[in-house]
């Protein structure tokens, strides 16, 4: 017989049983009754953040980097709104997290009650599934489907509203050992003859892609890759949001293609004849321009969301399955068309790549003045803390540099909000990411724009022993839209400048002063401003591991991301440089 | 632009229709006509919605309303293979002299006086788009006074029920300790 509990202890239980370890979260009124039992629970570690987002990014952090459902709790009203960007988040960059927020008691729901908020019809559009529980006895089911569902299929966001009398109400515990829901069924096994025909397809073209998006990741398919990769000697990118899942070293590695990607890898999507789109959905900063996109190419596209198939691009090949399967049976097949004697030859494809390889490397100018360059800070970060350690990005420039001049190795070590473009991911990611892998190197590369945002979550890593590195590219200007400003607006920079406008480079006005602002948080602050202080600035840094270590690295202003596709422009129209477009061999538009 | 009717059937839990609705709005598709209702099996409720729009984008709907959890099947009925009917209520104004003529048409529609009054009669009837659009024309010159239209609902022609491979209930397991 089940034991009598509260629906609080039941949540508690629940949570358990789902094998929760890590929450994040902060408690309010409605959610007031929860907080008690889950104080005592062994094997709930809770985290006290400061700001509801901060949770929400941290769940979503953990999550990424550890494979596993991440969980953030809120009371009711603003702190449950406030849970709003990071489930938008989770739902664009389809990451596993529950939310568990209170509701005001069930009676009073509709009554513009005192910090009420229908939280289930506003995250309706943001969530992969939502509930509002009302009575406790289906708390552990609701619990055990939330969990489920967010791990399951295409991974994604759930939120569980639990009211307050449920929360208060005498109930019992009884973890369900069968789920039913009959309208969701998640696709695992790839049918056959799409495979077979997928794999005919790339024995027979002559300039195919491997196109690799999050999905990879997500279905942790990165051997079933390798291994496809080397068996068919296909060139293979990377996404914003799939950096990792094949080694940047590695000699078939394109890069990242994109608004901001290497040329090679833009490039070699648009003179394609076969994209083989794995776990990617051809977001528009890939594509660019849609009508202009790859225009000579076959598309096989295997996603295990049917709604990603031919929703942007039509797939000629729809391959619905989990990609770790889809991959492997790919292999499977390619042999079957290799030992028939039907193998591809992508030899002149490879010459023709690397001409672009080599005539296009990624790059960056010093700045003229003498300023430290943002993109040698990134670089001499990611070759110091090497491919072991975790990177978690903010949003813009820096963003883009981390994902260019880091050179990611093995999968999961590169966190960012690609979907959303959410400024203030990085620091509250990163303490997720630290609380849930606590022997890896942590660095946070995070913008000053960025790092105003949710940098109170600071207080929350010195305080819960969470050492995570910060490095502030510090250029003292929300400086991705300012690049834009200076391309597309004439240089006029409207309300784009932080450091205040008599700051100049000489005359830095610190507001705020980056270094005391991590002392006042607890955390260790340090500066550099020369080339010649970044890598003892960097050692340093990595020698402190018990408190969390901030660096300003004051960087030059103008420095911009290249190369670019302006936004709504073809692809074919990518610019290495400020006016200054790729010269094309004739020979390369055979 | 084509006339499409779906067909779902969906588990009977609240906030099911505004999960449907939005999602429609969201992905700019117009509802022309929505009915929601009960079917032989309590769990689940039966939404007939016309749409109008192009092949593709109602492909891309459809696939986004299978991701609703709550979304169990969603069948598009051939206008051809199914019946499809709405239900009216118009009430028109009627004075002695008209009163018949008004009858009159109500006995070639098949449809129904529900309720008289001195001066307007109130007239029930079913049918198809086509055939409820024609009566209306033909009582329009009378003056209509107030007019109320259902949703359409529809159901395929033959012995085979919507419900007959959708309700299998995927066993799965839960999440392990």
């Amino acid at each position: 017989m089940s034991e009598q509990v509260t629906g609080a202890k039941s949540v508690v239980l629940s949570l358990e049983a789902a094998g929760v370890e890590t929450v994040f979260g902060i408690p309010g009124g409605a959610i007031l009754p929860l907080y008690d039992p889950l104080m005592d629970s062994t094997q709930i570690r809770h985290i006290l953040v400061r700001h509801e987002q901060g949770a929400g990014h941290a769940a979503e952090g953990y999550a990424t980097a550890t494979g596993r459902v991440g969980v953030c709790m809120a009371t009711s009203g603003p702190g449950a709104t406030n849970l709003v960007t990071p489930l938008a988040d989770a739902y664009m960059d389809s990451v596993p997290i529950v939310a568990v927020t209170g509701q005001v008691p069930s009676g009073a729901i509709g009554t513009d009650a005192f910090q009420e908020a229908d939280i289930r019809g506003i995250t309706m559009p943001i969530t992969k599934h939502n509930y509002l529980v009302t009575d406790p006895s289906q708390i552990p089911r609701t619990i055990a489907e939330a969990f489920h569902i967010a791990a399951t299929g295409r991974p994604g966001p759930v939120l569980v509203d639990v009211s307050k009398d449920a929360l208060q109400a005498l109930t019992t515990f009884e973890w369900p050992t069968t789920l039913d829901l009959p309208g969701y069924r998640p696709v695992g096994r790839p049918h056959a003859k799409q495979i077979r025909e997928a794999a005919r397809l790339m024995s027979e073209s002559r300039r195919p892609v491997l196109y690799v998006g999050g999905g990879v990741l997500k279905s942790r398919a990165w051997a079933e890759l390798r291994v496809l990769a080397e068996l068919t000697g296909i060139p293979v990118v990377t996404t914003l949001m799939a950096r990792g899942a094949f080694p940047d070293s590695h000699p078939q590695h394109l890069g990242m293609p994109g608004m901001h990607g290497t040329m090679s890898a833009v490039t070699a999507l648009q003179k394609s004849d076969l994209l083989v789109c794995l776990g990617a959905r051809f977001d528009d900063r890939v594509t660019g321009k849609l009508s202009t996109f790859a225009p000579g190419a076959k598309v096989i596209h295997a996603d295990i969301d049917p709604a990603e198939i031919s929703k942007n691009r039509t797939a000629d090949v729809p391959i619905v399955g989990d990609c770790r399967e889809v991959i492997a049976d790919l292999s499977v097949a390619v042999r079957a068309e290799q030992d028939a004697g039907r193998r591809g030859d992508y030899a002149g494809w490879w010459r023709q790549i690397h001409t672009w390889l080599a005539t296009y490397p990624l790059g960056y100018e010093a700045p003229e003045d003498g300023s430290l360059a943002p993109q040698y800070v990134i670089e001499r970060l990611g070759q110091i803390a090497g491919p072991d350690a975790l990177y978690v990005a903010g949003v813009g420039q820096h963003q883009m540099w981390a994902a260019q001049f880091i050179s990611y190795e093995n999968p999961n070590t590169w966190l960012n909000s690609g979907g959303l473009g959410t400024m203030g991911y990085a620091v509250p990611a990163a303490m997720g990411a630290k609380a849930g892998r606590p022997d890896a190197t942590v660095w946070a590369i995070d913008g000053d724009g960025c790092f105003q945002m949710t940098n109170q979550e600071l207080a929350t890593c010195a305080i819960n022993n969470i050492p995570i590195k910060v490095a502030i590219i510090n250029n003292g200007a929300l400086g991705m839209v300012r690049q834009w400003q200076t391309l597309f607006y004439n240089s006029r920079y409207s309300n784009t400048t932080l450091r205040g406008a008599t700051g100049s480079a000489e005359q830095v006005e610190r507001i705020p002063d980056f270094v005391k602002l991590a002392e006042a948080y607890g955390c260790i602050g340090l500066r550099c401003e020369t080339k010649e202080d970044v890598d003892p600035t960097i050692n340093k840094a990595m020698e402190i591991n018990d408190r969390p270590v901030v660096v300003d690295f004051t960087v030059h202003t103008d420095a911009m991301v290249w190369p670019m596709v302006p936004a709504g422009l073809s692809n074919d129209q990518i610019q290495i440089a400020r006016d200054t477009a790729p010269v094309w061999d004739a020979r390369d538009d055979a | 632009m084509s006339r499409h009717t779906l067909s779902v059937l969906v588990e009977n839990k609240p906030g099911v229709l505004a999960r449907i609705a939005g999602l429609f709005a969201r992905r700019g598709f117009n509802i022309d006509s929505l009915a929601v209702g009960p079917t032989e099996d309590d769990d689940v409720s039966r939404m007939t919605i016309v749409v109008n729009v192009e092949d593709l984008p109602l492909e891309q709907v459809t696939k986004q309303l299978n991701k609703l959890i709550e979304v169990i099947k969603i069948v598009e009925l051939d206008p051809t293979a199914s019946v499809q009917r709405e239900l009216m209520l118009v009430k028109v104004a009627a004075d002695r002299a008209s009163r018949s003529h008004i009858l009159e048409t109500v006995q070639l529609f098949r449809a129904k006086v529900v309720d008289v009054a001195p001066d307007a009669v109130t007239i029930e009837a079913t049918g198809n788009t086509d055939k409820l659009d024609a009566l209306l024309r033909v009582l329009e010159p009378f003056g209509i006074r107030e007019l109320v239209q259902s949703g359409m609902v529809a159901v395929g022609r033959g012995a085979r029920a919507i419900s007959d491979r959708s309700t299998r209930s995927s066993q799965v397991t839960a999440l392990p300790r």
